[in-house]
């Protein structure tokens, strides 16, 4: 059994009727990349809720949260795969700025997002709201600074 | 009879304590002997590897992998190699596909040796069953040592295959080992799989129900213990293992039992599978024309995934042109594994949260990168 890539541009329909105004319209057209979903920030939780529990795409297993700075905004890239519908996606969100960053938590929904949403705020300096713990998890509170971000020297 | 009134009280278990297998601690609450509250506290070993990947060309950061899960360093090496060669679209020449495939499946044989050995160690078994798996494990360890002249951080493999063919005189060194092994292993399932101390201590002690270890993100055997077969070597088959035939062993009760019954089950197919790999394999280049300096396309990005000896292994490379990731994500089964800690051992006492750590079978050097 081969995994399937859902698309951008057919996860972006699906999405945009489920959650009107959650996605990113303008990346989805520029389509870096075919296989990404590109939502707003703010709609994160709802747009996670809704590819979780449609029947027909049951993504019910988050395999990574990652973030990467890009000096002017950041990226959340989710990975995540439906072991029942064999099928994986990919769904990017884009943050602007670099200060007092916020994203809505999945943890509600994933578990598996609890240690992956501290590591991303312990490392890249981004918060998410809803997450019961939100603590440094791999540093010291009380440690100065976001590690992983480009700008950060030792 | 009158019962004794008892108070909570907090202990902190690590970060040097020798059943926590690295440096990791874990705050529980006790009333007596029961656990109340666990908060596992980590970071210990953290290296910063990812900002370290940002700093090193693609073929440098081959050496920190080694460094991530130390006892599977092999794993580690063709998962970021599989990444680096998606983000190029190169390509592997057969025999080298072949020996990745079958030094993997020796790393895993003796990683899962180690987590198996030191739950028997943590179930008061002091010494001697470790040392069965440690015997056999030296022995791929001297393998490794043939191919390449490291034993643990090995740096074998290279995007677009191999470091260097393997020797002469590794072949014949290999049979030996596998018609070894195969003795030594039926005497160690002799001595464990049907043991009453391990029956009587593991079997239904801290289950995991299917759904709550998906929800978490588990992977791995700790996954297929709770009864899911899903391993990434067959659903998304990369270097040889779409030629080659092995089972995917389930457990059914996701308990301490089923998730070592699985790893000593994989330990089988992975000599399968190794036989195999021999058996098939044909002389030929073990690398492709890669340079050792790569500048992939700016603005591409990779997820490279392999099934890791202990769960789902993934790098996610993003390129912005330049001869160093921009960004390298690492995707770490022992740190979301550790995801259920809570789950599995509220409720349980303190002998038997030693073991359950032990079944989970994490890796700090993973955990913390």
């Amino acid at each position: 059994m081969a995994l399937a890539q859902l698309t951008g541009p057919d996860l972006a329909q699906r999405v945009e009727e489920a959650v009107p105004g959650s996605v990113d319209a303008l990346r989805q057209a520029q389509g870096g990349s075919d296989d990404t979903l590109w939502i707003n920030a703010p709609s994160i939780g709802r747009v996670a809720e809704f590819l979780q529990q449609d029947s027909g795409l049951d993504l019910q297993f988050l395999n990574s949260i990652s973030a990467i700075d890009y000096i002017g905004h950041f990226e959340l890239v989710y990975h995540l795969t439906s072991f029942r519908k064999g099928h994986k996606a990919t769904v990017k969100a884009r943050l602007a700025g670099r200060d007092e960053l916020h994203a809505p938590s999945v943890y509600h929904l994933w578990r598996g997002a609890d240690f992956q949403e501290r590591e991303v705020w312990d490392l890249m300096g981004i918060r998410f709201d809803g997450h019961p713990n939100m603590k440094r998890i791999m540093l010291w509170e009380g440690f100065e600074g976001h590690p992983l971000r480009k700008d950060y020297t030792g | 009879m009158t019962t004794i009134r008892t108070e909570p009280m907090t202990v902190n278990i690590g970060p040097q304590h020798p059943s926590t297998h690295g440096v990791f601690r874990l705050r529980v609450t006790f009333d007596g002997e029961e656990i109340l509250q666990v908060e596992p506290i980590f970071g210990y070993l953290h290296r910063g590897t990812e900002k370290l990947a940002e700093e090193r060309n693609y073929t440098q950061v081959v050496t920190l992998t080694d460094r991530l899960d130390y006892v599977s360093s092999m794993i580690n090496n063709q998962a970021y190699c599989l990444a680096v060669e998606n983000l190029l679209g190169a390509e592997v020449p057969i025999r080298g596909q072949y020996l990745r495939t079958l030094t993997a499946e020796l790393q895993r044989i003796a990683a899962h040796l180690m987590g198996i050995g030191f739950i028997i160690q943590d179930l008061g078994a002091l010494g001697t069953p470790l040392m069965y798996c440690f015997r056999s494990r030296e022995r791929i360890l001297d393998l490794f040592e043939m191919l390449c002249g490291a034993r643990i951080t090995v740096s074998y493999m290279r995007p677009g295959g191999v470091f260097f063919d393997a020797p002469p005189e590794f072949w014949p060194a290999l049979d030996q080992f596998l018609v070894d092994f195969e003795e030594e292993f039926k005497e160690l399932e002799q001595l464990l799989l049907e043991n009453e101390i391990v029956m009587v201590r593991t079997r239904g002690v801290s289950s995991l129900p299917l759904d709550m270890a998906i929800n978490c993100s588990v992977s791995g055997p700790v996954l297929r213990a709770s009864g899911l077969e899903w391993d990434w070597r067959k659903i998304e088959p990369y270097d040889a293992y779409d030629r080659v035939e092995f089972d995917v062993p389930t457990g059914s009760n996701g308990d301490n039992y089923d998730r070592f019954w699985v790893r000593i089950q994989e330990i089988r197919q992975s000599i399968r599978i190794i036989r195999q790999c021999a058996e098939q394999i044909e002389p030929g280049p073990v690398r492709s024309e890669v340079p050792l300096v790569l500048r992939p396309e700016p603005g591409v990005e990779a997820y490279g995934r392999v099934e890791a000896s202990k769960g789902e292994l993934a790098f996610y490379l993003v390129s912005d042109g330049g001869i160093s990731p921009y960004r390298c994500k690492i995707r770490s089964p022992s740190l979301l594994n550790l995801t259920v800690t809570e789950h599995l051992l509220v409720g349980w006492k303190l002998a038997d949260m030693i073991v359950t750590l032990g079944s989970v079978d994490i890796n700090m050097g993973e955990v913390d990168r």
